[in-house]
């Protein structure tokens, strides 16, 4: 099962002729990805990579049947590209641009809740690294390699702290059934109380691990969500207990702005909440290990 | 990126926000001229620093003759301010707003923030101002009106008169505190305003609406389409080295430890950093040097984070993806080469092509400590800081 994604779903690739877009296209395609072609508006009809160039996101729904898309154009203009993506009936949406003013994410997220729930896309990111189901399909800018296939969910802002987590949990032999970035942006398509309901209803998925950071209350929102809405046990680590208040670390969203924002308050909400938590990053694969032992 | 006051009252008062008289000053002799040009009796010198909080700090003075305004003046330009919003090392100011002294009858507090949880622009009021929005949430959350708004549609006329009534303005200024909030709303969304603070806004003896501070940050992400808003950046307000970092597009967060720190993600350079604070140590600096972390660009990290004389150890730890292991080991040899390292260095690859990225480090010849795991590598970076400083106190001794 997996989330999202597996081998069979229908991939486009929007700002898939620019070189960062080509560069991708072409590492998930290695990995097996099943990639069916790519939008860049004024190039359509064109071949690249050996696949077909789609002016719209419409055409590549209608022609090429395109179930799920990755956006890799640039910020000033990643928003438009959201919005044509959930305007064509694509299913999932992984938008890895970084630098997407807030307004348009609030934009895109008034737009999206237009749509009746059962038609409306699931967005993940911005500012992510992808989402991954391991050996079946990648939609993301990770190193493929570093995952084992398996059962651990793991939902994280960042990109190389989960790439951290996958290694640690692939030293110990566990595996991913699927990894999702959310993104380390203020305003988010997914949060992370979002994708532990997916990964609650994926039969496949046994724990999932959540990776948050200082700043912003989703990571409180998951913990309330898992305590009253989930049987699988969820693990969460929580980076940035020496950022001090009010700087923004990195991330757009990694800012402790107000109260509960801390990584040491978040911790204590959550450990309230009957969330498992890594004591530090270095531990993530072993509180997976126990956990999974425990069962 | 945050302005100042004077930049932000100048931009709402195009938007029909009321502000007093004021104007700019670089030195005690401008301050006086200002005030002479503004006239009457009382004058308020107000230090130009990216902070609120700034009169507990003693950044605002009250003044009535044109003496105290020079002395004022004198006092403040230069001065390094701390609030609990600079941190413990401050902000210098280096400009003042004089501003006409305003009678006021009444406090209130007002804002617009992007509220996270629900997606979109909250407006926040209180009829207690002048005091913190923090300490008034804790102390007394009946008295903050929240009022959402809806993205697609806008602030409406009817949500900005149910703030007004909720900060207990009178019937004969309701038209005027309709036009000032709705004024401030389309200043944040023309100009991408993530955060505007108004404490105080106040109700003046004649019964007037007057925006006494103004506090405006604006979204990074959106600065390439506010153009003319960037312009009003304040390099002097901003840490050099991480505006340096950010001219070479590094995030680099200077902090108060000694090790430093280079890492790529800037999830992963919190934890690493969280791991340092474990072993027992304390991280010096935050410092992502994002995905493609080329030979050029890790020699600029490494100056980066070497300019800060207090580090003591230095911790490099890449987890390549995109990135390889023997590149990254490449530019990390490189860069010890040609910089004159004092401090020791440790250094831990993990991910595509670790093998070779090991094999070369140890085949340089150069006093790099490596580490395999996350926790050997916080361990071996406190462990040499400790030595270093222990050193460094017998030398004294």
């Amino acid at each position: 099962m997996a989330i999202f994604i597996n081998e069979t779903t229908r991939i486009v690739v929007q700002g898939f002729t620019g070189k960062i877009g080509t560069f991708h296209a072409q590492d998930m395609i290695n990995y097996g990805s099943n990639v069916v072609g790519g939008i860049t508006p004024g190039k359509g009809g064109q071949t690249h990579l050996g696949l077909p160039v789609f002016n719209t996101a419409k055409e590549a729904v209608q022609q090429a049947g395109a179930e799920a898309s990755i956006i890799f154009v640039p910020p000033a203009f990643a928003a438009d590209s959201i919005m044509e993506a959930a305007d064509a009936g694509i299913k999932y949406c992984v938008a890895i641009t970084d630098g997407i003013p807030t307004q348009d994410m609030m934009t895109v997220k008034n737009f999206l809740r237009r749509f009746p729930k059962d038609q409306r896309m699931i967005l993940t990111g911005p500012n992510c690294a992808g989402t991954i189901s391991p050996g079946r399909a990648m939609l993301g800018i990770m190193p493929g390699h570093i995952y084992l296939q398996g059962n651990v969910g793991i939902v994280g802002r960042s990109g190389t702290l989960g790439y951290e987590a996958a290694d640690q949990m692939k030293r110990l032999g566990i595996g991913v059934s699927t990894s999702v970035g959310i993104g380390g942006d203020p305003i988010n398509g997914s949060s992370h109380r979002d994708i532990l309901e997916h990964f609650e209803n994926d039969p496949e998925t046994k724990v999932v691990l959540m990776i948050g950071e200082i700043g912003g209350p989703q990571e409180v929102e998951a913990g309330l969500y898992a305590k009253e809405h989930m049987t699988k046990p969820v693990i969460a680590y929580i980076a940035g207990l020496t950022a001090p208040e009010g700087r923004r670390m990195g991330h757009a969203g990694a800012i402790i702005s107000s109260a509960g924002e801390s990584a040491a308050e978040k911790v204590a909400l959550l450990k309230d909440l009957g969330v498992v938590i890594c004591p530090t990053p270095a531990a993530m694969g072993d509180t997976v290990a126990a956990v999974l032992a425990a069962m | 990126m945050d302005i100042h006051e004077y930049q932000a009252k100048d931009i709402l008062s195009g938007y029909g926000v009321k502000i007093a008289e004021g104007g700019l000053a670089y030195s005690p002799e401008d301050a006086v001229q200002r005030t002479r040009e503004i006239g009457g009796h009382v004058w308020a010198v107000k230090a130009q620093i990216h902070s609120g909080a700034r009169g507990k700090a003693g950044g605002i003075k009250i003044c009535k003759t044109h003496d105290e305004v020079q002395a004022a003046a004198s006092e403040l330009l230069g001065k390094r301010l701390v609030t609990h919003q600079t941190g413990p090392s401050g902000k210098v100011c280096s400009r003042l707003y004089v501003e006409a002294g305003t009678d006021i009858a009444k406090e209130l507090y007002f804002c617009f923030l992007v509220d996270r949880s629900s997606e979109r622009i909250v407006m926040v009021g209180s009829a207690q101002g002048g005091m913190e929005i923090e300490e008034l949430a804790i102390n007394n959350p009946d008295a903050i009106t929240k009022i959402y708004i809806e993205p697609a549609v806008g602030l409406q006329d009817y949500q900005a008169r149910e703030m007004a009534f909720a900060l207990g303005l009178q019937a004969e200024i309701l038209s005027h505190a309709v036009k000032t909030i709705k004024g401030c709303y389309r200043a944040l969304r023309d100009l991408d305003v993530s955060m505007l603070e108004i404490n105080p806004l106040v109700v003046t003896r004649n019964g007037e609406l007057v925006a006494l501070d103004a506090k405006m940050g604006i979204d990074d992400n959106a600065l390439f389409r506010q153009l003319k808003i960037s312009e009003l950046r304040d390099k002097t307000q901003e840490d050099p080295r991480e505006m340096a970092a950010a001219d070479r597009g590094l995030s680099y967060v200077g902090l108060d430890g000694d090790i430093g720190c280079m890492i790529n993600g800037a999830g992963l350079a919190m934890a690493t950093m969280d791991m340092i604070k474990l072993a027992g140590g304390e991280p010096a600096n935050f410092l992502d040097v994002g995905g493609g972390a080329s030979a050029e660009r890790t020699e600029k990290a490494f100056r980066l984070v070497l300019a800060d004389k207090g580090v003591k150890a230095m911790l490099v730890n890449i987890f390549a993806g995109i990135n390889r292991c023997d590149w990254i080991a490449e530019g990390v040899v490189q860069a010890v080469r040609k910089i004159d390292m004092k401090v020791p260095l440790i250094v831990r690859l993990s991910g595509t092509n670790v093998e070779e990225g090991r094999r070369i480090i140890a085949e340089s010849g150069l006093p790099i400590i490596t580490a395999d795991t996350l926790a050997e590598a916080a361990e071996k970076a406190v462990q040499a800081r400790n030595e270093v400083v222990a050193k460094e106190a017998a030398l004294e001794i």
